[in-house]
């Protein structure tokens, strides 16, 4: 079970309180953690990525094993800890404004 | 004993204000969607239970709302409470959300640029919903104003999106220009006697309107003076700020433009100015009584680059003639060290036997006058900075 930290606003979006947990078949990546979280939570699509291009949001970053991994290959395998639930995905929104 | 419903939209949130006929005390919910842009919020006439709400953020993107009862709850209608949250194939649905230009070679117009602030070709790119228009037959049947400037169709409510890509492609759409707020269509005027015909505005390409549900769009601008654009009777490039119609006339339209007050007779074929003694005729709002179809009411603002009242004075103009000869309403607002700016969609008018008229400002203050704006009270004064104000009146 892969954990997943969402920014607030989408937990309330979602009607969760905390982290999410999601199963990946195959390959633990960025693309397949956010397709399992917008099949688990339809109302999320379109949120962290773009409808119509499937590119992140510019203001959201994603971290793994407290590394940046938003500008990797979304195909990119992630660390095992993630793979094994052992540390979060994490989906941050950018400070910006106040 | 009627009620009154305003649904307010803000910065941060939504709020829901309701109160009886008398529209002395009020009870306010909310904020919903706490901490999101709630850039419009909009009842059906056909089922004033059934809203929809424009919910939107930097990161997160555009989110459509709906509610069934009133305001008391909401979904998102692509994934209504009960229904499989995936297709058989396992893909997400949430398709309420998804807003896509059409570019497909049928419409004989794939139009994929506009003019950028400097004149040069930009792509089109979806942004949000500035304005929700339900039919007023239908409440499964809902338009989207949204930035860039596009109008968008639902007739399920909500849970899918399709654009009348008839108006981008009509000729003009590759001259519009943002305004300084973005490209944004933020009116939609439904004809309640004929329904074939809407009228639209945009941020600051000007009015449009079909008289074919939607097919064919032709620009309505004739008539309208902007010295800011190179020629300045073009058949585009005005900044219109809003358009007002009463129901029981709708030919006859008002226009707050970025500079001017105007009215058309003629369902926008011609427009001539009634900005007459206003000490600004900069402004946003613009809104005609629900009984008395020649009078209307504006807020002036100071200027363009001063987006406050003049002198500091919050006042509402309202002429009784249609324009020409304003009065300053003034009793309950306050008349010194004010600076708040009442944005294009955030004055209403309710259609109790005496007139109703709303206002918020980007002070976060939701003023109400129950006697045609003779005398105000503030209905709340701490929100977030108000987008929108619409009521309505329930029976």
């Amino acid at each position: 079970m892969i954990v997943v930290v969402l920014p607030a606003h989408l937990r309330a979006l979602a009607g969760v309180k905390g982290d999410v947990e999601v199963e990946v078949d195959g390959p633990v990546t960025r693309r397949s953690i956010l397709d399992a979280v917008e099949a688990r939570y339809p109302m999320l699509r379109g949120t962290i990525r773009d409808h119509v291009a499937g590119e992140r949001r510019p203001l959201l970053r994603f971290f793994a094993c407290g590394e940046d991994v938003t500008h990797d290959s979304p195909d990119a395998p992630l660390p095992q800890p993630i793979a094994s639930g052992s540390e979060p995905f994490y989906i941050i929104g950018a400070i910006a404004g106040g | 004993m009627s009620n009154v419903r305003l649904l307010v939209g803000t910065r941060k949130g939504a709020f829901i204000l309701s109160s009886d006929g008398k529209r002395e005390k009020w009870n306010v919910s909310g904020p919903h969607f706490a901490g999101w842009e709630i850039y419009h919020l909009k009842g059906s006439s056909a089922d004033p239970n059934r809203l929809y709400a424009s919910q939107s953020s930097g990161w997160f993107g555009q989110i459509i709302q709906r509610s069934d009862d009133g305001g008391k709850t909401w979904f998102q209608p692509g994934t209504p409470a009960g229904t499989p949250m995936t297709t058989p194939e396992g893909m997400p649905m949430g398709e309420s959300n998804k807003f896509v230009y059409d570019t497909s070679v049928e419409t004989g117009k794939p139009l994929l640029t506009h003019q950028w602030y400097d004149g040069t070709p930009h792509p089109w790119e979806f942004k949000r919903v500035w304005h929700l228009e339900p039919s007023l037959h239908d409440p499964d049947t809902v338009y989207a104003g949204v930035e860039d400037a596009a109008l968008f169709r639902s007739t399920n409510g909500g849970q899918t999106w399709e654009e009348l890509s008839g108006l981008r492609g009509h000729g003009t759409g590759s001259q519009w220009q943002p305004g300084a707020g973005g490209m944004c269509l933020h009116t939609i005027l439904l004809d309640p006697a004929n329904r074939d015909r809407i009228v639209i505005a945009i941020s600051a390409a000007g009015a449009f309107r079909t008289d074919d549900g939607g097919a064919t769009w032709k620009p309505v601008n004739r008539g309208l003076h902007s010295q800011y654009i190179p020629d300045p009777t073009a058949e585009i490039g005005h900044c219109v700020h809003h358009i007002a119609m009463n129901p029981s006339r709708p030919n006859i339209l008002f226009m707050q433009k970025h500079w001017d007050v105007m009215r058309s007779d003629d369902a926008g074929d011609s427009w001539r100015e009634v900005s007459g003694n206003l000490p600004s005729d900069f402004g946003f709002v613009v809104d005609v009584h629900a009984h008395e179809p020649e009078t209307i009411y504006v807020v002036p603002i100071k200027s363009d680059s001063e987006h406050y009242p003049p002198d500091g004075k919050l006042r509402v103009y309202r002429s009784r003639s249609g324009g020409n000869e304003w009065e300053a309403l003034t009793n309950g607002l306050p008349q010194e060290n004010c600076y708040v700016n009442v944005l294009r969609d955030a004055m209403s008018v309710d259609s109790l036997d005496s007139c109703g008229l709303y206002f918020g400002t980007t002070g976060g203050q939701v003023y109400g006058s129950a006697d045609a704006g003779d005398t105000w009270a503030p209905i709340v004064r701490d929100l977030p900075p108000v987008l929108s104000v619409e009521v309505q009146t329930l029976k």
